[in-house]
């Protein structure tokens, strides 16, 4: 999309992978302009607020007991994106944390390792040496993480930083702001400029939907983002309240759903801030299999920003298994 | 208009994080008086209400083991004056549900408020009678205090539905630590309007959580559950009490066992109480020239 491009030093950089399948033509037309894309944007069907709260509240009482709770557990434990984004994050805290992803409960190996370690920029390195041949992702957060009020030359430089550091996975923040304000065509061509800057690293987008105010703004940043290019969209930074809820995370997944219909390729979610036990966990998982399928039961269409709940599935995991309650004195402090 | 007033009959909650909450699992049972007549229902606490009050008491505890020993003497001691403000309503549920009246069930009212500021009154006193400044061979301070023990679990007395429950309760609050309480299976009534007295006093939420309902169902969960430090079997059903024990051992718990029957309660009290629940700190701090 170099048309809506007004020719940064990013925008000049060469991509090296194309997007595998071409956009069908109604989708290209959308992204032709600023003013196809608005048009494109604001002719999404509204969202039916009442219908998908009481939607999302109906499939959250549905009960998931036994050998199911013990799938769904471990299947959650799989998608964590185990995630450590404070100021006061050191080296040793991002070693102690990609211990914990490799083996998430050491005294029960058959555990299956958590999905992602997600940190900071400048931590990547650490991430990256403690996760080599593991197959755990290390995704950092970028382009001026949280609240993404920088130019875009940082938000690049951020960028890379990050992907030349070894990240595979990149969680970039959108410009709430110039969405708000309604320049869809700046926020697109960001996340396109990042996208080409994060070659070929899986590029997560942040919506932080607290902020969007509604979900029809949250459907059209979720179809913004897909337009443009991105892997997952992502809730929220986790730095603002609300954070992920399940009727947000619906719209999300009836957008994934929507673009696998229109154009054959699967996009993921990624729920963050907020999921703090297994019973939101899971959830999470039956809203996933209605929503979107069950296809996206799996971690490479859907995973949980989340740094505590992983201490409730592993808890919940042996109270299964051992058939009393457990407690935290029995899992690792992080 | 001489129609005979319907009487409002009761459905009491538990107490389970500061709040009045049904029994997750909805059941409720028939509590009836001593001599078989019919007082209230109470709720029928489930294992998952177990579980919840173990969380809410685990939410509690920094809180209230952190607090000064003088200000959580006169948190409790607060207690005590608002159950003194709902004697009448003591007198009338204790009689209800242990046969008693007269001067008798007054003077195990009145006991069971003198025990609670009995308690209360240790609270700062107990470093200084179980704790030490030991001597040892080398340049070092050398002391030991006692600490609480964390989350106790307490099966209170099956007979005594006030004086016994106090008597329990209180040292463990006392010592700092925070408690789920099973309370008397057939007598519950007191231990309920001691909820409420709790629930309008300055304990924090959390810190006691009452459940009510069968002792057999919920102690086995509570014996078993890894996030209890502590379980006071006094009330615990005699065939249960030795499998009780061996499953507390599972998680390495502190347990206060059963006597072998049910102690008279109005005797005065001694520290037993307040030194099983516990633990001993020994600090070695280095001495300059």
């Amino acid at each position: 999309m170099a048309a809506l491009s007004t020719g940064t030093a990013a925008g000049e950089r060469e991509t090296p992978a194309p997007r595998p399948s071409p956009l069908p033509p109604d989708l290209a037309d959308a992204t032709r302009d600023e003013s196809t894309l608005r048009r494109f944007l604001h002719g999404l069907p509204g969202v039916d607020a009442v219908g998908l709260e009481q939607r999302a509240a109906a499939l959250a009482t549905r009960s998931i007991k036994k050998a199911a709770k013990l799938w769904a557990i471990d299947t959650a434990i799989g998608m964590v994106d185990l995630t450590t984004l404070e100021g006061a994050d050191t080296p040793g805290k991002v070693r102690a944390l990609a211990a914990k992803a490799r083996r998430p409960d050491p005294a029960r190996p058959e555990v299956p390792s958590v999905a992602a370690v997600c940190v900071y920029p400048d931590l990547v390195d650490t991430a990256v040496a403690e996760l080599r041949g593991t197959g755990i992702g290390v995704a950092s957060v970028a382009t001026a993480f949280p609240s993404g009020r920088s130019g875009l030359r940082v938000k690049v430089a951020d960028t890379e930083l990050a992907v030349e550091a070894g990240a595979s996975e990149v969680d970039m923040v959108i410009d709430r702001g110039a969405f708000l304000s309604g320049r869809y065509g700046r926020v697109f061509d960001e996340i396109v400029t990042i996208r080409r800057a994060c070659r070929g690293a899986h590029l997560k987008v942040i919506l932080e939907t607290g902020e969007l105010a509604t979900y029809d703004n949250v459907r059209r940043a979720s179809w913004l983002a897909l337009l443009a290019g991105a892997d997952f969209v992502k809730t929220s930074t986790g730095k603002v309240s609300p954070a992920a809820t399940l009727p947000v995370t619906h719209v999300m997944l009836q957008a994934v759903r929507d673009w696998y219909d229109r154009t054959g390729t699967p996009r993921g979610v990624k729920p963050a801030g907020g999921i703090r036990t297994t019973k939101d966990a899971i959830r999470y998982l039956v809203a996933v299999h209605e929503v979107a399928g069950p296809r996206w039961l799996s971690p490479k269409l859907f995973r949980f920003g989340a740094s505590s709940l992983l201490n409730d599935l592993l808890m919940q995991r042996r109270t299964q298994l051992s058939g009393h309650y457990s407690g935290p004195d029995y899992v690792a402090v992080d | 208009m001489s129609e005979q007033r319907v009487a409002v009959a009761k459905t009491y909650k538990l107490y389970v994080g500061g709040a009045f909450s049904r029994s997750e699992s909805g059941r409720s049972y028939p509590v009836t008086g001593a001599r078989g007549e019919f007082l209230a229902h109470a709720a029928q606490a489930s294992r998952k209400d177990a579980r919840d009050a173990v969380s809410a008491a685990r939410k509690a505890f920094p809180g209230w083991s952190g607090a000064t020993a003088y200000n959580r003497g006169q948190v409790l001691y607060r207690v005590a004056e608002l159950m003194e403000g709902r004697r009448d309503q003591f007198l009338a549920e204790v009689s209800a549900a242990e046969g008693t009246n007269g001067r008798r069930v007054q003077s195990l009212v009145d006991a069971a408020i003198d025990r609670w500021v009995w308690y209360a009154g240790w609270t700062d006193k107990i470093a200084t009678v179980l704790g030490s400044a030991n001597p040892v061979a080398g340049p070092y301070f050398c002391f030991s205090v006692p600490e609480p023990t964390g989350v106790v679990a307490i099966l209170a007395p099956q007979s005594s539905s006030l004086l016994g429950l106090v008597s329990v309760l209180a040292p463990v609050l006392a010592a700092g630590n925070t408690a789920v309480v099973v309370a008397s299976q057939d007598r519950p009534l007191p231990a309920v309007t001691l909820a409420e007295v709790l629930a309008t006093s300055d304990v924090p939420g959390g810190v006691v959580n009452l459940l009510t309902g069968r002792t057999a169902e919920l102690s086995p969960w509570l014996a078993s559950h890894a996030d209890v430090n502590a379980i006071d079997l006094t009330g615990a059903p005699a065939p249960l009490r030795t499998e009780l024990e061996r499953t507390a051992a599972g998680t390495v718990k502190r347990v206060l066992r059963a006597p072998a029957s049910e102690p008279d309660w109005t005797r005065t009290p001694d520290i037993t109480r307040l030194r099983a629940f516990v633990e001993t700190k020994t600090v070695w701090h280095p001495m300059g020239a």
